[in-house]
């Protein structure tokens, strides 16, 4: 899993590359959780286009995520999720948590 | 009971085999012309049964993990992932949604997924002994020939 973030005016953006399962949710955890904390942004996208495969172990990344955001005032949204990405979303009702926005011309669910 | 075509792989408990395992399943099922949907489907819910064999099944050793992959007649696969590590003391608590022994890191949402991908998941587990899940699912023919 890579992870490529950039932030300006209060806007975090982490650009997730590659496969997120258990084998590599402890890496991406810290990978954000210091991204959030070094920014401590207002706002924070997990941006998803890039993610090829997502399974359960995903969902407990992007809570955990969520909640280490609103810890200081701030909010998550997931963006442009692959349909793979959203068939786990919807099914385990993270879509219902966690604002989900897929940009115009990205990815179609 | 008559089938197409099989594999079975064992390998150990070691994460880094999750990729490995759904890749191995996915390329096994391409044969039956799946969407890309139905393939994201069996991908995921085998990464999820064999994330439980890693995380709950062996949690502190590393053990073995069986994974066989039929087509069995009317274009049904067959997957059934076993392992030989704690077993489940109570089934239908495992199966509820939330529901997780595991760490932080677990969202207890895997046999919900596992669930709803595929058409039929069974659970079979004796404490001590290990546990054996099956996952089935229909495809429909979509005029290949073989």
């Amino acid at each position: 899993m890579e992870l490529k973030t950039e932030c300006s005016s209060g806007y975090l953006f982490i650009r997730m590359k590659g496969e997120l399962d258990h084998h590599a949710a402890k890496m991406t955890l810290q990978g954000i959780e210091s991204a959030i904390d070094r920014f401590l942004p207002r706002h924070c996208a997990l941006e998803m286009s890039g993610l090829s495969f997502m399974d359960s172990s995903g969902i407990a990344v992007i809570l955990r995520a969520k909640r280490r955001v609103g810890t200081g005032g701030g909010d998550l949204i997931l963006l442009d999720p692959s349909p793979q990405v959203w068939r786990v979303l919807t099914a385990s009702g993270v879509d219902r948590l966690v604002p989900v926005k897929i940009r115009e011309g990205r990815i179609a669910k | 009971m008559k089938y197409e075509n099989y594999i079975k792989l064992e390998f150990p408990s070691n994460s880094c085999n999750e990729a490995m395992a759904r890749s191995a399943a996915g390329v096994f099922a391409a044969q039956m012309d799946p969407t890309m949907e139905e393939l994201g489907d069996i991908k995921t819910a085998v990464s999820e049964a064999v994330t439980n064999c890693i995380v709950h099944a062996y949690p502190d050793c590393i053990g073995k993990i069986l994974m066989r992959c039929r087509i069995l007649e009317g274009n049904k696969l067959e997957i059934v992932i076993r392992d030989w590590g704690k077993g489940i003391e109570d089934i239908e608590q495992a199966r509820a949604p939330l529901f997780s022994t595991g760490s932080q890191e677990r969202s207890g949402m895997g046999f919900t997924i596992m669930e709803s991908f595929m058409d039929k998941m069974t659970i079979r587990s004796r404490p001590g002994e290990g546990t054996t899940v099956v996952l089935s699912r229909t495809l429909p023919r979509r005029g290949r020939s073989r």
